[in-house]
């Protein structure tokens, strides 16, 4: 089922949670709302599910203007961060509630809730009653209980916040699983990037309310339209550069001056993949010493200091690592590959934002 | 751990020197020596000569001043007063928890603050309100006069005062239970396609039931034993206006002590079984409030 929000803001009083968001969600999408806590993703959650009702701007389903309808003809499902169990019912009365409400018959009603309950794990705990569950069964209470009378959406607030790393990354992946199964429109609400980028068909990302950017997690990660989404998702080394003898510079860092008169400031921003290290130190043009080493399994990040004072950090196979035999203490030659101008002077968002610029040869060049 | 275990008792029993917060073993002993004493002499012996003075005649004696007509139409006074008010605070204090837990309005403390008024104010107090807004010289007293409508001096009225001191029991009970769980229950509910009377009824009440039920029983108490505003509203008229506490007080006065103690021992039997129900839901609900706690997301996997 499609959704679409038009122009929609939404105030508390006089706080302005949510402004002028407009975003379309196709039929069988994933979609995840990004953004740091108060960022207004949370509401439009809630907006679309009826709990909330808009202050302005039209929420559309189907093509339908639906802002009048009430939560309970909407036909959605929701699952609350809290998870919100009935705490007096078992796991089956939980799951069984929204049919039971839907007058469905008994026999059906055992049938779609056993259904369920070996869809989502829980077999042989339908008598159980929530507090004799585990975090990661509760969640998946909820959901089937969300799901249960089969609802054309299915809404999700920070669905994996109150559950453990390793819990988490195993029901992410029975998320997308089950989305890629049931084929039902979810939107999910998540502060966490990497969350969003692994679960997600799309991502929205939300700050202080607004919208910043719709995309595929890897245009939004590629591609980002200003320096909040860039630093957002993903690690982002960020310069700020003065342009002195028509480059722009930060101590022994050059880059080319785009143009821009003596004396102006420019901001630049490169992922930890752009800086690439080795241990001849001819082979590149800058010169660095390996600070910390962070052991993330197949990968390493490093966090690299110039002669100068300025942090910068990258990423590094392990195997590469060890094959040039590099260790914290060591010290490396690097470039930066590519860049991205995230504003120049005045301007915080410059056009060329979107553009990535070689830094290689300018720098080999010197 | 297992040794940790099995040396704690131990070490407990013959440690001479306890920890610098605690206090000597004299001082220990006297403070609870006073403690027991106070409620001995001042609540348990009172108690207990309550029923010795009922059966200082003998049980017959108890059985026979219990079958006083005026005796008895007391009690069915009292249990139509308690029947009546009861189911009425019951709603009411449903109402105002709701009111006050789920939404956010303007003038909800001072709700709230109102709400408490009845235990802050004496009956005697309350009592009078009545009259002066019902008593034949009181601000409505001739309109009802004209239409032959008696408050004050008869049941309406004794119903009236019973309501307004246990105005405060169910409400109070229920605010701080349906404010600590919140709304996140109801609301999936709702998304689940519940109609708000389905919500409260499935999801709510059944939440809530212990602290409901306790609400009740203290009401109760207080309905059946109230004296002071029921007194000053009564009007004392016996076999008619009169209820259990005021009816013991006229025995006591006439001096017919077996009687009085008779009556007076009904009323405490009411309060003992109270304290037994009283006792028995605050252990249900803190059993269901700890299950309640770990059904939030914040405990953790088994």
């Amino acid at each position: 089922m499609s959704i679409e929000l038009r122009q929609v803001s939404k105030r508390f009083g006089s706080v302005s949670a949510v402004e002028d968001v407009s975003l379309t969600v196709a039929d069988g999408e994933l979609v995840a709302l990004l953004g740091p806590s108060g960022g207004g993703k949370t509401t439009v959650l809630r907006m679309i599910a009826g709990l909330e009702v808009p202050t302005s701007g039209d929420l559309l389903v189907r093509g339908e203007r639906v802002n009048d309808v009430p939560v309970q003809k909407r036909n959605i499902g929701f699952v609350f961060q809290s998870y919100a169990l009935f705490k007096t019912m078992s796991v089956f009365d939980n799951i069984a509630f929204g049919l039971k409400i839907r007058k469905t018959p008994p026999a059906e009603i055992q049938t779609r809730v056993d259904e369920l309950l070996k869809l989502f794990g829980l077999d042989g705990l339908g008598r159980r009653l929530p507090h004799q569950l585990s975090g990661g069964q509760r969640q998946r209470v909820a959901i089937a209980r969300a799901l249960a009378p089969r609802p054309s959406v299915l809404l999700l607030d920070e669905p994996f916040g109150a559950v453990d790393a390793k819990i988490r990354q195993e029901l992410r992946e029975w998320l997308v699983r089950l989305h890629r199964e049931l084929h039902v429109t979810t939107i999910f609400v998540t502060h966490d990037q990497e969350e969003a980028m692994e679960v997600s068909n799309r991502i929205v990302i939300f700050s202080r309310g607004r919208l910043e950017q719709i995309g595929t997690p890897r245009e939004v990660y590629e591609q980002p339209k200003n320096e909040f989404v860039a630093r957002f998702i993903g690690v982002l080394n960020v310069l700020e550069l003065t342009i002195l003898n028509g480059a722009a510079r930060l101590h022994e860092l050059s880059f080319p001056a785009h143009g821009l008169p003596e004396g102006q400031t420019l901001r630049i921003g490169f992922r930890p993949y752009a800086v690439q290290i080795s241990r001849n130190l001819q082979e590149h043009p800058y010169l660095a010493v390996i600070r910390h080493v962070y052991f993330l399994g197949v990968q390493l990040r490093l966090e690299l200091e110039t002669p100068s004072g300025l942090i910068l950090r990258t990423r590094i196979v392990k195997d590469e690592f060890l094959r040039q035999g590099l260790e914290q203490g060591s010290s490396v030659s690097f470039q930066i590959r590519e860049y991205r101008v995230l504003s120049t002077g005045a301007n915080s968002l410059s056009p060329e934002v979107a553009t990535v610029h070689s830094a290689a040869n300018f720098a080999e060049g010197i | 751990m297992a040794q940790g275990i099995s040396k704690g008792p131990r070490v407990a029993m013959n440690s001479k020197s306890r920890r610098g917060i605690e206090e000597p073993e004299f001082i220990r002993r006297i403070l609870i020596g006073i403690a027991v004493g106070f409620v001995g002499v001042f609540l348990l012996l009172p108690l207990a000569n309550v029923f010795a003075q009922a059966f200082a005649k003998g049980w017959s004696a108890y059985i026979q001043s219990l079958q006083q007509p005026d005796t008895r139409s007391a009690v069915q006074l009292t249990l139509l007063v308690s029947a009546i008010c009861v189911p009425l605070n019951l709603v009411f204090g449903v109402i105002a928890a709701w009111a006050v837990a789920k939404f956010q309005f303007r003038g909800k403390a001072l709700l709230i603050t109102l709400i408490d008024l009845p235990f802050s104010v004496s009956p005697v107090v309350s009592g009078l309100i009545y009259v002066v807004m019902f008593g034949a010289q009181g601000y409505l007293g001739p309109w009802l006069d004209s239409k032959d409508i008696q408050i004050i001096f008869a049941v309406p009225g004794i119903v009236l005062a019973t309501l307004f001191v246990t105005f405060p029991f169910v409400a109070r009970e229920l605010i701080p239970l349906m404010e600590a769980q919140g709304s996140d229950a109801e609301q999936a509910a709702l998304t689940l396609g519940a109609t708000g009377w389905q919500t409260f009824r499935h999801v709510t009440l059944p939440s809530v039931k212990w602290g409901l039920l306790y609400g009740v029983i203290l009401c109760n108490a207080r309905a059946m034993g109230e004296f002071g505003a029921v007194s000053v509203v009564s009007g004392h008229i016996s076999g008619v206006t009169e209820t259990l506490p005021l009816r013991i007080e006229k025995l006591h006065q006439e001096y017919q002590s077996v009687a009085a103690f008779s009556a007076a021992s009904l009323l405490a039997i009411l309060a003992l079984i109270t304290l037994g129900l009283k006792t028995w839901l605050e252990r249900r609900q803190a059993t269901e409030q700890a299950l309640g706690q770990s059904d939030s997301p914040s405990s953790h996997e088994h």
